[in-house]
């Protein structure tokens, strides 16, 4: 039985220590926001955070991810209120959805870091995030108004 | 005749098998053609994908046996170890991935630091011997330690267990690390700026 902290919560896992993070978030603890996209850390679809860093959870093993501190897409904010989005429910970023808990936790680490991205650094950071609906114009717009609530002081 | 002849040999044999007088010298024997052959074999492993990849000229990191732009315009930050949601270790794990395609790994993945990025690539020989032995331009290491990271360091030994669909370096690790060491022990000569690589 392995302990993983995730979203400020501790779980008995009953699990292989080489289990995909992702398997374990989805299937054990049913956290299901968090997508399969390829399974190869390619495109970013099932992006969490480790530590406050973006990882890729369909190749990191539950071992590397015991005794740190996992936040997944329903644990990014208490009230659905973290400034990314506010600015995806405002501007409509989504439209299938599959990329966007992907995309929303990658933007979360760049926002933190670079608090005024400039289109390139958006553009830049944003790449390893693909959205097979093409919604980066959107997401773009949706980053630079989050980075305008956040100076704001809007959300969390 | 024949006598003196005889004997003047067998005085003359005798003279030269006798070990040196004084005391031994306190480095050996300096021997810029070991040197420099020695290096040229160095140069090749350091140029092949495995080592070069890692030491692109630009501020990406290069992939595959092709040694292309790493995709998702991963770039190198001021530490080597990515920016933002692209860190290295992100998506490189504390091992290689299982499979075609996936991330290779080891637990300390980068690149060098931007403000000493230790390019390979498009180095000549003659450039490289030069930066390599450069305090100021190979991250601060004495000659010693140089073969250090050259002979074990874990992430550069990486590149001979690269996993699936990468070809590791010309020359066995044991093979390269004893071509630094003829290099560095014969006076770390640099090439001419005209010597040719080798077709090996």
């Amino acid at each position: 039985m392995l302990t993983l902290l995730v979203n400020q919560q501790s779980h008995q896992v009953d699990a292989d220590p080489d289990m995909p993070l992702l398997w374990v978030l989805r299937d054990l603890l049913g956290l299901i926001g968090t997508k399969y996209g390829c399974g190869v850390a390619q495109c970013g679809a099932c992006t969490v955070h480790l530590n406050g860093e973006a990882i890729r959870s369909c190749v990191t093993k539950l071992g590397r991810a015991v005794g740190g501190q996992v936040t997944t897409i329903e644990g990014l904010s208490p009230n659905n209120d973290h400034p990314l989005q506010l600015a995806w429910i405002e501007l409509s970023v989504p439209q299938c959805g599959y990329c966007q808990s992907g995309q929303l936790m990658a933007a979360a680490v760049l926002l933190r870091e670079n608090p005024h991205p400039t289109d390139q650094d958006i553009d830049k950071a944003m790449s390893g995030n693909l959205c097979r609906c093409g919604t980066y114009p959107r997401i773009r717009q949706a980053i630079h108004r989050a980075a305008r609530l956040q100076q704001e002081g809007g959300g969390v | 005749m024949k006598i003196i002849i005889g004997l003047s040999l067998i005085l003359l044999s005798g003279v030269l098998a006798a070990p040196p007088p004084g005391p031994p010298a306190p480095h050996p024997t300096k021997d810029s053609i070991a040197s420099v052959k020695a290096f040229m074999s160095v140069y090749e492993v350091l140029m092949s994908p495995r080592c070069m990849n890692c030491h692109p000229a630009g501020d990406a990191p290069l992939q595959g046996d092709d040694s292309h732009p790493h995709t998702m315009e991963v770039r190198r930050g001021p530490d080597g170890r990515g920016l933002y949601a692209e860190k290295c270790s992100n998506c490189h794990q504390p091992e290689n991935t299982a499979g075609l395609h996936t991330p290779p790994g080891n637990p300390k993945w980068r690149l060098p630091p931007a403000d000493t990025p230790m390019i390979f690539q498009g180095r000549t020989p003659a450039q490289l011997a030069r930066q390599l032995l450069d305090p100021k331009l190979n991250g601060g290491r004495t000659k010693e330690q140089l073969y250090e990271h050259m002979a074990k360091d874990d992430l550069v030994g990486w590149g001979w267990h690269p996993g699936e669909g990468r070809t590791p370096p010309p020359l066995s690790r044991p093979a390269f690390a004893a071509q630094v060491k003829i290099w560095l022990d014969n006076g770390a000569f640099a090439p001419k700026e005209f010597t040719k690589k080798s077709t090996n």
